[in-house]
C-alpha cells in the first residue's frame, strides 16, 4: 500500500455554502426544465393521436350507417359501402389466426424450453429478431413472387392470410417466449417432481399458466395484421369487389366449405387506400369512415390486450 | 495549512454549539460521549409506508472516529445509515420523524425543508456491492467533483490523484486511468468507489457493508484503508462482521428490531456489554 | 391408507402407457423444432424470391447503372433504372423521422424511466402503445388530408405531395418504439448505479446523463438503429402522402416516390410477370431488404450486448 501523507496533501477546498446553493440551484433548474420537456413530448404525441382521431370523426362519423356497412363499393360515393371489405378482412384474419397462432406458440415454446445453446439456436434467434424488423412490403414481395406465381395460389384469401400470418409470426413467438419465461420455477419443479416429462409439464402446467400472456401477443399481432396494407396491396388484392366470397358454413354436409380460401377479395385498409387516392372529396369522406371502423377495431383489440396484461400484473402482485 | 486552521475552527464551533444547546450537553441525554460530535441522531423514527423500521433512535456520531452499526439482518442498521444521506427520499412512501443534527452547522438533515441533494453533497456513501459508473477510472473519481460544478482540469486531475493515493489505488491504476472501471477487480472497484466518495471531501462518510461482497484479501485492504481514513473523517459503517467492527471502530451501536439496544465505546461493547441481547449477539449465540 | 406393497398400487402407470408417453414427448419436441425452423424458411423464401427475380433484372440492367444513374423511368419507351431518386427520397423521409423521433423519444424515455412515478408510467406506456396500434393507412390519411393542408399555411413552397409531412408523421409513428426500447435499456441499469449517483449529490438529469445513458448506451443505440430500420421500410404513409413520382431532390418540401411507394405503385398496376418493370420491384426490394437487414443485425447485437452486461 502506498503511504498516504495526509499532512502534506494539496490543499483542496470543499465548496462554501453559498457556492453549494448556486450549484444546486443551477442543477435543479435544469432538472425541472427537463421534466417539463418530458411532459411536453408526452402531450405532443398524445395530441397527435387525438388530432388524428378527431379528424377522422369530423370527416367520417356522419357517413357510418347501416347502409355503409352492408353495401358494396360503388362509383357513386354516396352509395358505396364496405361490405366486401369487412367480410374479406374477417376471412383473411381467420386464415391468419389459424396459421400464425399455433405456429408461433410452437416455435416460442421450442426456443424457450427445448432449444440447446448452439449455433442452430443462435441462427433461429437472430432470424426471428430480424424477421420482426423486415419491412412489411418485403413480405408482400415474398407473397407475390412465391405464393402468387411460383406456388400458383393466386390473388386469394389464402395468399393474403398466409402472408399476414408470416408477418405477425415474430410477434406471437416473442409473446409466447415472454409468457413462458415468466412462469415461476416452483411450478416447473413441482410438476417435474411428480414425475411428469417435459411435454407434460409444458402441456398441463406451463401453457395454461402462460395463456393470458400468449393471448395478449396473439391479439396485438392480429390487430397489426388487420391494419396492414402494403403486403396485401403488393399481392394485387382487388380494390373494387362487388361480390362476397363463398360462405365458410353451409347447410349441407360437411357443413364447412373451404372455397372461400381461393376467392378473390378486398380488405378494409385497401378499400380505404383506394378511396384516399380518388380526387373526389366525397370519396375522402368514405375513406375517413372506413378509417374510423378500422381504428375502432385495432384500438379495441389493443385495449383488450392491455387490460389482460394489466389484470395479469395485478394478479401477480396480490 | 489552511485546512488545519479550518478544522480547528470547526472544533471550536462545534464545542460552542454543544455548550449553547442544552440538549447536546454531555450527560443530559442518553448515549453521551466525550468526543466532539459530527452528527447527533435524536429520537429518530422511520417508516416504510406502514412499517416502522426505526424506533426512536438516539445516537451520537463522533468527529474523526469510526462508529460501527451492528446487528442481525433486518434490524434496521442499513435503514439508519441511509437516513444520513436521505437515500430513502428516492422511493415513495418513506417517512422520517425526529432529527439527525449535523454539526457544527446544527442543521437537522432529515427535515423536509432541507434539500436531500444538499445533504448528499455533505455525506458520501459507499455501498455493499461496488457500483462504479460505466466510465473510465478517472471519470469515476472525478464525477463527484463535476457534480459540484468544478471544471478546472488541473484541480480535478490533482484531486483525483490525491484521493486515489489515499485509497491506496494509485499505483495499481496510474497507467490506465482512461480505461473502463469495469476492468478492475471487485476489491479495486470498491476502493475506487471509496475514492469517488472521498474526492469532494465529504463531512461524513457512510459505509454500507463495504466488504460483504469481497474476498478476504480485498477485505483486508479495505479495512487497512478505513484505519488510515479514520483519523481524518467521521465514518459510520454498517457491518455484519463482529471482528471487523471490533478491529476498526471507536464506537459501536448494537441494533435489534429497529431499536438501538446498546451504544458504547468499542471496549465496552466487546468486553463488557450491559445488555444480555448484545452479549448474545457478539458471542454469536443468536442472529 | 397406503397399500401394503407398493407394486400392487393401481395408480402405478403401465409400461405401455410409459412407452406411449415417451413417443409423444419425442414427437412433440420434433414438431416444435420444425415450427421454430419454419421461421428460418420464411427468411430463406424472402432471400430466394428477391435474389432470383433481381438476378433476371441485373442481367438486363448493369449494377453500375442501377447504383449511379439519376433517373428512374421504368415504363418509358427508353427506361432508365437508377435507384438514386428512390433511395434519396427514402433517406429524406427516414432522416426527418429520426430528427423527430430520436430527441423526443430519448427525452420521453428518460422522463419515464427516471422521473415519472410508477403510476404515471403505468398509464403512459399503454397510451403510447395505442399510437402503434393505428394502422399506417390511417396515418397516411392524416398526413395527406389533415397535416399537409395545415402545414401549407405556414411553410411556403410546400407541395400537396411532399416528404416533410410524412417524415414528421413517421417520426411520431416510431416514437413509441424508440421510447419503449430505450426505456427498457435504461430500466435495466441496476439501481445500485442510480443510488451511487444520487449519493454523490446528483440531480435526476445529472444521474440520467452522466450515469444511466452511458450505462444503457448500447441499448439506446439499438433503439435508434431499429427505429431507423422501421422508418426506412415504412410504406403506406409515404405511398399516400409523398406522391408516386420518382424525383431526385434536395428539397423535402417536394414530393418524391420512395422505394416502398414505388413497389406499391407498380404492384397495383397489372404487371406482366417476367417483364423488366416487374423484376425491377424485386431489385429495389432487395436493396431495401439489405438496408434494413443491416440495421436490424446491428440493433440485435447491440441489444444483446446490453443484456449481457447486467
Amino acid at each position: 500500500m502506498a503511504a498516504v501523507d495526509f499532512e502534506h496533501r494539496v490543499a483542496f477546498n470543499p465548496m462554501s455554502e453559498a457556492e453549494a446553493s448556486r450549484v444546486i440551484g443551477v442543477a435543479k433548474r435544469r432538472d425541472f426544465l427537463f421534466a417539463i420537456l418530458g411532459v411536453f413530448v408526452l402531450v405532443l404525441s398524445m395530441g397527435m393521436l387525438t388530432a388524428l382521431i378527431v379528424d377522422l370523426l369530423v370527416d367520417g362519423l356522419a357517413r357510418i350507417d347501416y347502409d355503409f356497412l352492408t353495401s358494396f363499393p360503388s362509383r357513386r360515393p354516396a352509395q358505396a359501402g364496405i361490405l366486401s371489405a369487412w367480410v374479406g378482412t374477417s376471412l383473411v384474419m381467420l386464415t391468419t389466426a389459424l396459421i400464425a397462432i399455433p405456429l408461433g406458440i410452437m416455435a416460442g415454446i421450442y426456443l424457450e424450453e427445448y432449444a440447446p445453446r448452439n449455433w442452430v439456436t443462435d441462427i433461429i434467434e437472430i432470424n426471428v429478431s430480424n424477421l420482426a424488423g423486415v419491412p412489411s412490403i418485403i413480405y408482400g414481395l415474398l407473397a407475390l413472387g412465391l405464393f402468387v406465381y411460383t406456388l400458383g395460389l393466386g390473388r386469394t384469401v389464402l395468399t393474403a392470410g398466409l402472408v399476414l400470418a408470416l408477418l405477425i409470426l415474430p410477434v406471437v413467438i416473442v409473446a409466447t417466449r415472454e409468457a413462458v419465461r415468466s412462469i415461476p420455477l416452483i411450478i416447473r419443479e413441482g410438476a417435474y417432481g411428480m414425475g411428469a416429462d417435459k411435454w407434460q409439464v409444458i402441456w398441463h402446467y406451463i401453457l395454461p399458466a402462460a395463456r393470458p400472456g400468449i393471448l395478449t401477443g396473439a391479439i396485438v399481432g392480429l390487430s397489426r395484421a388487420i391494419g396492414e396494407t402494403a403486403p396485401v396491396l403488393t399481392i394485387g388484392a382487388l380494390t373494387f369487389i362487388a361480390f362476397l366470397p363463398p360462405s365458410p358454413v353451409q347447410p349441407e354436409f360437411p357443413f364447412l366449405n373451404f372455397d372461400w380460401l381461393t376467392s378473390p377479395f378486398t380488405v378494409m385498409p385497401i378499400q380505404m387506400f383506394n378511396w384516399i387516392s380518388r380526387p373526389q372529396e366525397a370519396f375522402h369522406i368514405n375513406a375517413a369512415a372506413t378509417g374510423l371502423v378500422l381504428i375502432a377495431m385495432t384500438l379495441t383489440m389493443n385495449a383488450v390486450a392491455i387490460w389482460i396484461r394489466y389484470r395479469l400484473r395485478s394478479q401477480a402482485r396480490s | 495549512m489552511p485546512e488545519a486552521i479550518m478544522n480547528q475552527e470547526t472544533y471550536r464551533q462545534s464545542e460552542f454549539a454543544r455548550a449553547s444547546d442544552p440538549s447536546v450537553a454531555a450527560g443530559s441525554r442518553p448515549n453521551a460521549i466525550s468526543d466532539t460530535l459530527k452528527a447527533d441522531v435524536r429520537g429518530l423514527s422511520f417508516w416504510y409506508d406502514q412499517f416502522q423500521a426505526l424506533k426512536n433512535i438516539d445516537l451520537p456520531i463522533a468527529e474523526k472516529k469510526v462508529t460501527a452499526l451492528i446487528g442481525a439482518s433486518g434490524c434496521g442498521k442499513s435503514t439508519l445509515l441511509r437516513c444520513f444521506n436521505r437515500m430513502h427520499d428516492l422511493y415513495p412512501g418513506n417517512r422520517y420523524d425526529g432529527e439527525i443534527v449535523l454539526l457544527p452547522e446544527n442543521q437537522n438533515i432529515v427535515d423536509k425543508g432541507i434539500d436531500p441533494i444538499r445533504v448528499r453533497l455533505k455525506a458520501g456513501m459507499v455501498f455493499q456491492k461496488p457500483n462504479p459508473f460505466p466510465k473510465s477510472i478517472f471519470e469515476n473519481v472525478a464525477s463527484g467533483l463535476r457534480v459540484r460544478g468544478i471544471r478546472d482540469r488541473a484541480v480535478i486531475a490533482g484531486r483525483v490523484e490525491e484521493v486515489l493515493r489515499e485509497a491506496a489505488l494509485w499505483d495499481e491504476v496510474k497507467d490506465r486511468l482512461d480505461q473502463s472501471a469495469y476492468a478492475l477487480s471487485g476489491g479495486q472497484q470498491q476502493r475506487l468507489c471509496i475514492a469517488r466518495t472521498l474526492a469532494p471531501e465529504p463531512e461524513l462518510i457512510l459505509l454500507d457493508e463495504p466488504t460483504s461482497a469481497l474476498d478476504p484479501i480485498a477485505t483486508a485492504k479495505i479495512e487497512e484503508l478505513i484505519e488510515k481514513l479514520r483519523d481524518h473523517y467521521a465514518i459510520v459503517i454498517v457491518t455484519h462482521s463482529m471482528q471487523q467492527a471490533a478491529r476498526i471502530s471507536a464506537y459501536c451501536a448494537f441494533m435489534h428490531l429497529g431499536q438501538l439496544v446498546e451504544f458504547g465505546t468499542n471496549e465496552t461493547i466487546f468486553t463488557s456489554p450491559k445488555e444480555k441481547r448484545t452479549q448474545d449477539y457478539i458471542t454469536g449465540r443468536f442472529g | 391408507m397406503l397399500p401394503a406393497v407398493a407394486q400392487e398400487s393401481k395408480f402405478r402407470p403401465t409400461e405401455t402407457y410409459l412407452a406411449r408417453r415417451r413417443i409423444i414427448a419425442r414427437l412433440m419436441s420434433f414438431l416444435l423444432f420444425m415450427a421454430a425452423a419454419a421461421s428460418v424458411l420464411v427468411t430463406t423464401g424472402i432471400v430466394y424470391v428477391l435474389v432470383s427475380e433481381s438476378w433476371n433484372f441485373f442481367r438486363q440492367v448493369s449494377l453500375l447503372e442501377f447504383l449511379t444513374d439519376t433517373q428512374w423511368t421504368p415504363v418509358f419507351a427508353e427506361p432508365r433504372f437508377g435507384i438514386l431518386p428512390l433511395l434519396t427520397a427514402t433517406l429524406w423521409a427516414a432522416g426527418i423521422a429520426l430528427l423527430i423521433g430520436i430527441p423526443l423519444g430519448t427525452a420521453l424515455a428518460i422522463y419515464l424511466s427516471e422521473y415519472a412515478p410508477s403510476k404515471v408510467r403505468e398509464i403512459v406506456k399503454p397510451l403510447l402503445e395505442l399510437i402503434e396500434a393505428v394502422p399506417t393507412v390511417v396515418f397516411g390519411y392524416f398526413a395527406l388530408l389533415f397535416l399537409t393542408p395545415l402545414f401549407r399555411m405556414f411553410i411556403p413552397g410546400l407541395t400537396g405531395f411532399n416528404l416533410l409531412v410524412p417524415g414528421i408523421v413517421l417520426g411520431i409513428m416510431i416514437l413509441p418504439y424508440v421510447v419503449s426500447v430505450s426505456e427498457d435499456a435504461m430500466r435495466a441499469v441496476p439501481s445500485s448505479l442510480r443510488e451511487g449517483a444520487y449519493a454523490l449529490g446528483m440531480t435526476r438529469i445529472q444521474t440520467s446523463v452522466r450515469v444511466i445513458i452511458p450505462a444503457a448506451f448500447s441499448g439506446i443505440t439499438a433503439a435508434y438503429v431499429l427505429g431507423m430500420s422501421r422508418a426506412v421500410g415504412e410504406t403506406m404513409v409515404l405511398a399516400i402522402a409523398a406522391g408516386q413520382n420518382p424525383n431526385l431532390t434536395g428539397d423535402p418540401r417536394e414530393g418524391a416516390a420512395t422505394i416502398t411507394a414505388y413497389i406499391v405503385q407498380m404492384a397495383m398496376g397489372d404487371l406482366p410477370q417476367g417483364s423488366l418493370a416487374y423484376e425491377s420491384i424485386f431489385a429495389v426490394g432487395l436493396a431495401l431488404f439489405v438496408l434494413t437487414l443491416f440495421f436490424n443485425l446491428v440493433g440485435f447485437f447491440l441489444r444483446r450486448r446490453f443484456r449481457e452486461v447486467y
